[in-house]
């Protein structure tokens, strides 16, 4: 059944919704988030919306309870529902409110006012099927819902007393009529895989990797909301590349020096074995603190990064996140070296209150 | 009605008890209902056919919420109305839905016969459906937004009305008496010879009338001439207003009205219900294989957790203490003069006017009147009832007091205007430039800033011309004002 308050219901959600929006620059920084995080929907904490009124502020005038106690004791419990402020004390509260992960991705989307993502190649155009899942009260005879119609038509006889059990013939007037109704769905066939590289060498502190896990989870909201199924790899690298599972990616520590090119290698070699360029979508993101190890490997990597890598994927992000340790001379070498690339993507997150932009720079060309 | 056969069957039943009692209500009717859509019900504030507001969706996001998570669950819903109508929830035990039924014959007694019910609409469900209606037309003619926004800015005072208002006529002053010629002040003489005049009337006295009459004159040329307390009247009367607008704040104001008794009655109202639900139900209705039950539910609705303040066991304890004492003759003056203790706990005059005196009670009283009547220092002791206050220090609500006089100081300062703050018109043209000064009778509880901001700003949406609150924070005279873009708070 539906219930009327549903309306109501929906535009509460609504604001919600654009109250989320409002302050998304403070929620887009917040790792909170990330624990909250369920199959589909995601809790965000917000505060309480209410009409504002003329009343006395907390803990003004007390009130009256009831117990055991002495003076000076704390009065337990609820601070006396009914009398003193009786009881409806919003403002304090937080309120949890779930938003699905495709809400969010939109609400993203538009804040940082992403372009949709164009897939590459001709294979992976997107496809619309219509599909029959909705019920209206018009169409053409053939589309006749038989079921539904006679349901109805048996309720109203039922209603108006014209049914007999003895005789149970069923005529369907106009009114009883229902048809199947269709909606063009989108189906893009188009599928990505996206790898993340991390720098995992004793330079890498803490905050930064907090800083890479709230970059990943925005990023991964967003590619989720573009494609169907993405496919997400893990690589970690100090002075020697491994691949490993995504738990350990974000919370590994290592030690010891720090050769980029190995982690370059060991993508090169996975996307040879794996996936071939004409069938996917390819998003690499490496996260280091540019402290490379001597310009010899530098040298290696940008031979990597050019001749195998970029020709081979939608686009490259490298995000250099700023340690005491580092000397950040990665990202310029990438930048003098890359003057002009098409999926080359350069940023540079110094604090938190980067990650905005950042996310924008790695989301904002559309590929 | 779509009641089945045995809850019908029991609805009779216990409304022919009820009757024998001496209740007397309007017919009463039962929907039997399931839970979302009893929350449904709930967060229209009882009322099922409502104007569309997102309010009432936040209201069902957290009745539902409180009840997945086994937070929260409404017992009963009663609307004042004739007839009266109440909800069953279907999952409900049989001694559950008995005890509700009870329970709403009781409030239901007290809707039809409380003087303070007696100026509300009791044909209200068909007058929230006509709001809903109207409102719903004026989304369609100016938009959603308009009228949500202006619906958000009066919503933010429906709590500003008088409580008299029910009992009051209004009428504007008339235009032709407002823009009649003022005739300059005159004062009377006394009649007198010519050489005693100076005797009989003088100067002084003639100065000191004159006075008071230019005085009053200038407080004629006042808008409004008093104080006024009921805000939203005068928002509805005086501001720029387009008529839509107009009747939707006379719509917000009738609704506010209706449910205003009910603020007032809390702790009667419940104490009614509770003290006749406990008795028809103990006395005739409940089947000996339901009692354990009916205690387990009976102790869940009148525990007092440590601290709390429960309105419902408060109140009945207090309709049982006044039955008791006029039962047994302890009121008047000879009772309130005896001062020994042997004597005034074996009192019995055997007056037995226990009954009569509760009837009348609920006749005449509310919240405020019947605490002050009828708490009594032994009520306090008994109850264990303290005074608490919040200690900045610890941060935490502290036990200050047990005296009687501080108990009922407190409960009764808590009561008054439902613990609302009190605000009037004091200015509706104020410095002469159209600007709105509210008055806040401060009354040893401060405003809350964050919320006076944000209900400045609505009126001054609803009043397009700069508003202010005079009002007094820490101690000091402060006055809030928002003229639309800024807010301000300044030193008086």
């Amino acid at each position: 059944m539906v219930l009327r308050i549903d309306r109501d219901h929906n535009r509460f959600k609504d604001i919600v919704k654009g109250r989320i929006k409002q302050d998304f620059r403070k929620y887009l920084t917040r790792e909170e988030l990330i624990g909250r995080q369920g199959e589909h929907l995601i809790s965000i904490p917000i505060p309480q919306i209410d009409i504002p009124h003329f009343r006395h502020g907390l803990n003004q005038g007390g009130g009256v309870g009831q117990g055991s106690g002495n003076e000076g004791d704390p009065a337990d419990g609820d601070q006396g529902q009914g009398a003193g402020n009786a009881g409806d004390q919003p403002g304090e509260h937080l309120l949890e409110v779930e938003v699905t992960l495709e809400e969010l991705a939109e609400i993203l989307g538009e804040e940082l006012e992403l372009p949709n993502i164009q897939p590459r190649g001709t294979r992976n155009l997107p496809d619309t099927k219509e599909r029959y899942t909705g019920i209206r009260a018009t169409g053409p005879e053939s589309l006749r819902h038989f079921k539904r119609t006679f349901r109805r038509a048996l309720k109203r006889q039922i209603s108006s007393g014209t049914y007999d059990a003895r005789n149970p013939v069923i005529i369907p007037v106009k009114e009883d009529k229902l048809y199947r109704s269709w909606k063009p769905a989108e189906q893009t066939r188009a599928n990505a895989a996206v790898f993340y590289m991390m720098d995992v060498s004793g330079s890498m502190g803490d905050e930064q990797k907090e800083i890479v896990r709230i970059e990943s989870f925005w990023i991964d909201t967003w590619l989720r909301h573009q494609y169907r199924d993405v496919e997400f790899r893990y690589v970690v690298h100090d002075a020697a590349a491994r691949e490993v599972d995504r738990d350990t990616f974000f919370h590994l520590r290592e030690s010891g020096g720090t050769k980029i090119s190995s982690a370059y290698a060991l993508l090169t070699k996975i996307l040879d074995d794996e996936y071939p360029a004409e069938d996917w979508n390819i998003y690499a993101f490496h996260f280091s603190d540019g402290d490379n190890w001597g310009s010899g490997d530098t040298e290696v990597c940008l031979k990597l990064l050019e001749e195998r890598i970029l020709p081979a994927i939608n686009l490259f992000c490298y995000g250099q996140v700023e340690s005491p340790y580092g000397s950040g001379q990665f990202l310029k070498d990438l930048a003098s070296h890359f003057k002009e690339s098409e999926n080359l993507v350069l940023s540079d997150i110094p604090n938190k209150e980067k990650i905005y932009d950042s996310i924008k720079e790695f989301l904002g060309k559309g590929r | 009605m779509n009641l089945p056969a045995d809850l019908r069957c029991e609805a009779d039943r216990i409304a022919e008890v009820a009757r024998s009692y001496g209740l007397d209500f309007f017919d009463t009717f039962f929907e039997v209902v399931s839970y979302d859509e009893l929350n449904e019900v709930a967060s229209y504030g009882g009322f099922p056919v409502r104007y569309p507001h997102w309010r009432f969706g936040m209201e069902y996001e957290k009745l539902s919420k409180g009840y997945a998570y086994g937070l929260s669950k409404i017992y009963e819903l009663v609307i004042n109305n004739n007839p009266c109508y109440a909800y069953l929830m279907d999952t409900n035990s049989m001694v559950d839905q008995k005890l509700v039924m009870a329970h709403v014959y009781g409030h239901a007694d007290f809707f039809k016969n409380s003087v303070f019910f007696a100026g509300t609409n009791r044909k209200m469900v068909d007058q929230m459906a006509n709001h809903g209606t109207r409102i719903r037309r004026y989304i369609e003619r100016h938009g959603l937004d308009r009228v949500e926004s202006f619906l958000d800015a009066v919503l933010s005072i429906e709590n500003l009305i008088d409580p008299q208002a029910a009992f009051q006529e209004r009428h504007p002053a008339a235009a032709e008496e407002r823009d009649a010629e003022e005739p300059i002040p005159e004062v009377r003489k006394m009649p007198s010879k010519e050489y005693m005049d100076s005797f009989v009337n003088p100067q002084d006295f003639l100065d000191e009338q004159r006075r008071k009459l230019i005085e009053e004159q200038e407080r004629r040329r006042r808008f409004p001439e008093r104080p006024e307390r009921d805000v939203l009247w005068f928002l509805m009367e005086y501001g720029p207003l387009e008529r839509w607008q107009r009747d939707v704040l006379g719509m917000i104001r009738e609704e506010a009205c209706y449910f205003l008794p009910q603020a007032q009655t809390k702790i009667m109202n419940e104490g009614w219900a509770s003290y006749w639900h406990s008795r028809i139900m103990t006395e005739r209705v409940l089947a000996p294989d339901e009692l354990i039950d009916y205690a387990d539910h009976c102790s869940a609705v009148f525990s007092m957790r440590p601290g709390s303040f429960n309105p419902y066991k408060i109140g009945l304890e207090l309709w049982r203490d006044i039955e008791r004492r006029w039962n047994r003759g302890q009121f008047g003056k000879e009772w309130e003069e005896c001062d020994s203790y042997e004597e005034k706990v074996h009192w019995d005059r055997k007056t037995g006017l226990g009954q009569k005196k509760i009837f009348e009670v609920r006749r005449l009283y509310n919240d405020v009147t019947f605490i002050d009547t009828f708490l009594t220092a032994d009520f306090c002791n008994e109850n264990q009832l303290f005074v608490y206050r919040y200690n900045e220090r610890t941060r935490r609500n502290e036990i200050t007091d047990r005296e009687f006089d501080k108990i009922k100081a407190q409960l009764l300062f808590s009561l008054t205007n439902m613990g609302q703050p009190i605000i009037r018109v004091e200015d509706g043209n104020c410095q002469n430039r159209g600007e709105l000064l509210l008055l806040h009778d401060h009354q040893g509880a401060d405003l809350d800033t964050g919320y006076a901001r944000g209900t400045l700003q609505n009126i001054q949406k609803i009043w397009g011309r700069p508003v202010s609150v005079q009002t007094i924070l820490s101690g000091k005279p402060k006055l809030l004002a928002h003229d639309g873009q800024l807010f301000k708070e300044q030193d008086l």
